[in-house]
């Protein structure tokens, strides 16, 4: 039971993205089924090995959440697993392990998921222990109480004790003022502190009804026999009222936003963050191409530019957040060395950004990003995992599997000129937001 | 690809408890062929997608580095990729990333390791890369300079992590002279002694094809793997290597507390003793008794009491680390300041129980079947596969593992266990690091 955090969310989501979108995924026959509840199933039958991988994915996470009650829906994943009126506190997981399969689940700031992977012949038991789940759970006030203290745990471990998770935390708060990716999905302290059983009760009735929910699976199963399993588990289960669609809108950034934060911690660390348009905007493969002429290899450019040729930095990247359901931030970071100051560290990452601006990318470049993304989809291949993870999370933020389609076409499709005017067009100082962390040593030891 | 190991670590991080079963008892058994000059190939063949895996190990582990020079064995591994006699290390990273795969090299205590992963069109010239960096390496100065300027800085960075402070101390305190006392990245008063010659030398002493474990999975045939592999490491030369011998780490004989103070809001614990190494006989045993102590996922007594029952703590998990030699058994948690005596005392008290009293029949029964029916979700992709096989090889398993691991997981006993316990439990003469807030946790010394 765990959250993506929103930097690690990012990165994973478009490192997925990359590794498993294309063509040949769905060269294998993926079927979609809705029943009359409203619940969508979509089935991709992969018969390399004996196993199936099972997801629930519902469409709410930390971007449906009010001012003040924060975490809720991280808060919920946990309790997902503490009873419900057939199966008591902890029986989940151990028939699960039981079985020799494994379980987890995820939050995010667009939805929460939950998973099991089984060796084929064991499929029947998550179909009963989800279905159950999905409207039986109890919520018992004395296990929220305990779980309250877990998640504060989590989020000691997590951010607060983690001085690059927390300058994370406080730029994208600063970014976003009105939409909620403002807040972090584990949610704020005091908010955890705040919110009680009934909250979590009625959060869970409301987001958690067959119409908000998509079954993916995906792995060794004949789908002919498995969808009226499925029906039979999940058909009975009463369709709710649709949740309320979420309709709010990050206004324009006028002018560059910056936050320092003062923490012990031995080196410093920027981040910085341009609003972009999220999955479904004409820009967005150029922006994944740019992402992956930064960042991916040693030969990138800011590899080669910051860390290996100046010697700035211990790591440094770019990442474009780009699988979400509202516009979000492509980012760009780094760790520094000892000695170096973040100034020439955010020069330096801007002098990379002047150059996408004004000097065309080399064929080679352009090539090698292009090969690099249809090789790394080949690699994700073994994994049917990653594939079922894929079509959940597009599914959830509403764009629907079948984009991934057309998706190594499109990046095919990038030119030179794209990838200039991309750059110009959303990388302006305007529209940035720095974060820099600042260590103070403790009792003012010196390093 | 620098990205490409951000997901797996990722992926290692957030998916802890996710793998897959795979086809093991439906596909061939692996093969063992030992090549020409000594090269020790393990290959699995495997067609469903077109790409190979290499996962290499060299027995040249930081176990086998002189003390003062700690750190040796990790600069010399990360140097690999940086520049061979007639390639740079751009022209390295630009050739493989070019054709979307991935090289990398580094070092732990027990080996070092290489690994390539490229598409099957691009096999030729994955392997003249890999062969190029593992047998030329050419350990430039300016290279030498930068990488080790990069393990210093990594190493300040490290003193961020409460994670990462506990258990450097715990090795240290724990093992004293033994090599397993230093971290594989070495120190920041070793690393600036390394020399390029030490580095020139510890690789012509142990890099040699008959100090070389190699584990190919993926979509080629073993007649072809023996021929690739003799066309680009053909040339490499044996050579006698003479393994240190490393004497057994000490024992401890009273309770030792380490506390570093630090403005954290949690504490975090390690606490345990030296464990055992990997060809301990009791190995099966103590995987299924420290299943139902703290190993099993979301079922484990501790996070049944500590996470479940008392709200303490987000995770929290034992394990033994078994290698070529006695490796650790720790238990390892975070909790806020305030709670950190109150946790330890619940720790002690498990492992106190677990040697005292039998487990119950059902919790080894769910262990032993969580254990056996999982073990082909350790398999499941071309990597993870290679790097089990290598492994198999380096700890001298035999390829009878697959078949045999079910087997003696099943063959435990409640009666094994509790002697085990007995004999590899101490919760007498432990060590306990815990880095917190001393003055908000107030652990008694």
């Amino acid at each position: 039971m765990f959250l993506l955090k929103k930097n690690l969310a990012a990165v994973i989501i478009v490192l997925i993205t990359i590794i498993s979108s294309s063509q040949p995924a769905f060269a294998k026959k993926v079927e979609e089924f809705v029943l009359s509840n409203g619940l969508k199933i979509i089935a991709m039958e992969e018969h390399k090995a004996p196993t199936v991988t099972f997801q629930v994915w519902y469409k709410v996470g930390s971007r449906n959440e009010a001012t003040g009650k924060t975490g809720l829906s991280h808060l919920l994943e946990h309790l997902m697993f503490k009873g419900t009126t057939k199966y008591g506190k902890g029986e989940f997981s151990k028939i699960v392990a039981k079985n020799g399969g494994n379980e987890n689940a995820f939050t995010s700031r667009d939805y929460t998921a939950y998973f099991e992977v089984f060796s084929s012949d064991r499929i029947n038991l998550s179909l009963d222990l989800e279905s159950d789940r999905m409207t039986n759970l109890l919520i018992d006030e004395k296990e929220f109480q305990l779980e309250r203290n877990v998640v504060k745990e989590e989020r000691r471990l997590r951010t607060e004790d983690e001085p690059t998770s927390l300058v994370v935390e406080e730029l994208y708060a600063m970014a976003f003022k009105v939409h909620p990716y403002h807040s972090p999905v584990i949610g704020w302290m005091s908010d955890i502190d705040s919110i009680t059983r009934n909250d979590l009760y009625s959060h869970y009735k409301k987001y958690y009804v067959p119409n908000n929910a998509t079954i993916v699976v995906v792995g060794d199963f004949d789908t002919k026999t498995l969808i009226p399993k499925i029906k039979e588990h999940f058909e009975k289960l009463p369709k709710g009222e649709a949740p309320v669609k979420i309709n709010i809108k990050e206004p324009e950034q006028l002018g560059e936003r910056r936050t320092t934060l003062h923490k012990e911690a031995q080196l410093p660390f920027v981040f910085i963050g341009y609003h972009t348009p999220s999955i479904g905007n004409k820009d967005e493969f150029a922006l994944e191409v740019i992402s992956n002429i930064l960042s991916a290899g040693k030969s990138s450019r800011l590899y080669q530019d910051i860390v290996y040729e100046k010697q700035l930095a211990l790591y440094a990247g770019g990442d474009y957040g780009r699988i979400a359901a509202d516009p979000s931030l492509f980012y760009f970071y780094g760790g520094l060395k000892p000695g170096k100051t973040t100034k020439e560290l955010e020069d330096a990452l801007y002098a990379e950004i002047e150059k996408l601006k004004t000097a065309p990318v080399t064929d080679r470049e352009l090539q090698k990003s292009k090969n690099q993304v249809e090789a790394s989809f080949i690699f994700a291949q073994d994994s049917i995992f990653y594939q079922a993870m894929q079509i959940g999370q597009i599914e959830t933020i509403g764009i629907g599997y079948k984009y991934l389609d057309a998706y190594v076409d499109n990046i095919r499709r990038v030119t030179k000129d794209d990838i200039m005017r991309v750059a110009k067009t959303y990388f302006t100082e305007k529209n940035r937001t720095v974060g820099i962390l600042i260590p103070v040593k403790q009792n003012g030891k010196g390093q | 690809m620098k990205k490409l190991r951000i997901l797996f670590t990722l992926i290692i991080i957030l998916f802890l408890n996710i793998s897959f079963l795979n086809t093991v008892t439906a596909e061939e058994a692996p093969k063992r062929v030992v090549l020409k000059n000594g090269i020790v190939l393990l290959l699995q063949e495997r067609r469903s997608i077109p790409t190979v895996v290499f996962n290499i190990k060299i027995k040249a582990g930081s176990i086998y580095e002189p003390d003062e020079l700690a750190g040796l064995a990790n600069l010399t591994a990360g140097l690999l990729t940086e520049g061979t006699k007639t390639r740079s290390s751009k022209q390295i990273s630009e050739e493989i990333d070019f054709v979307g795969g991935s090289i990398s090299a580094s070092a732990n205590s027990d080996y070092a390791a290489a690994s390539l992963s490229i598409l099957k069109k691009d096999l030729n010239l994955g392997l003249d890369l890999l062969s190029d960096i593992l047998m030329n390496p050419a350990f430039n100065e300016k290279e030498v300079e930068r990488e080790r300027s990069q393990t210093l800085a990594s190493i300040i960075n490290q003193k961020d992590e409460p994670g990462a402070i506990a258990s450097k101390a715990f090795s240290k305190i724990l093992y004293l002279k033994h090599p397993y006392s230093r971290p594989s990245e070495g120190l920041e008063d070793t690393l600036p002694k390394i020399k390029k010659e030490d580095l020139i030398n510890f690789h012509r002493k142990y890099y040699r094809p008959n100090n070389i474990i190699m584990a190919v999975v993926g979509d080629i045939a073993l007649d072809e793997a023996v021929s690739l592999i003799e066309k680009y490491f053909g040339k490499w030369e044996k050579a006698k290597v003479s393994l240190p011998k490393i004497p057994s780490p000490p024992k401890l004989t009273n309770k030792n507390v380490e506390i570093i103070d630090k403005d954290l809001t949690q504490a975090t614990i390690h606490l345990g003793h030296v464990g055992i190494s990997r060809k301990n006989p009791d190995f099966y045993t103590l995987i299924v008794m420290n299943y139902i102590l703290g190993g099993g996922g979301f079922s484990s007594r501790l996070v049944e009491d500590i996470r479940d029952n008392q709200g303490l703590a987000y995770s929290v998990s034992s394990g033994f680390d078994a290698g070529l030699y006695e490796g650790p058994f720790k238990v390892t948690m975070q909790t806020k300041n305030e709670n950190a005596s109150k946790a330890i005392s619940a720790i002690l008290k498990h492992i106190e129980d677990i040697r005292i009293s039998p487990v119950k029949d059902n919790e080894i029964n769910d262990a032993k079947s969580y254990i056996v029916g999982s073990f082909p979700l350790r398999l499941d992709t071309n990597s993870k596969m290679a790097g089990l096989l290598s492994l198999i090889e380096l700890y001298d398993l035999g390829l009878n593992y697959f078949t045999e691991y079910p087997k003696k997981i099943n063959a435990v006993t409640r009666e094994d266990i509790l002697k085990a316990a007995k004999k590899y439990l101490d919760p007498k003469n432990y060590l306990l690091v815990v880095v917190a807030k001393q003055k908000e946790a107030g652990i008694a010394k």
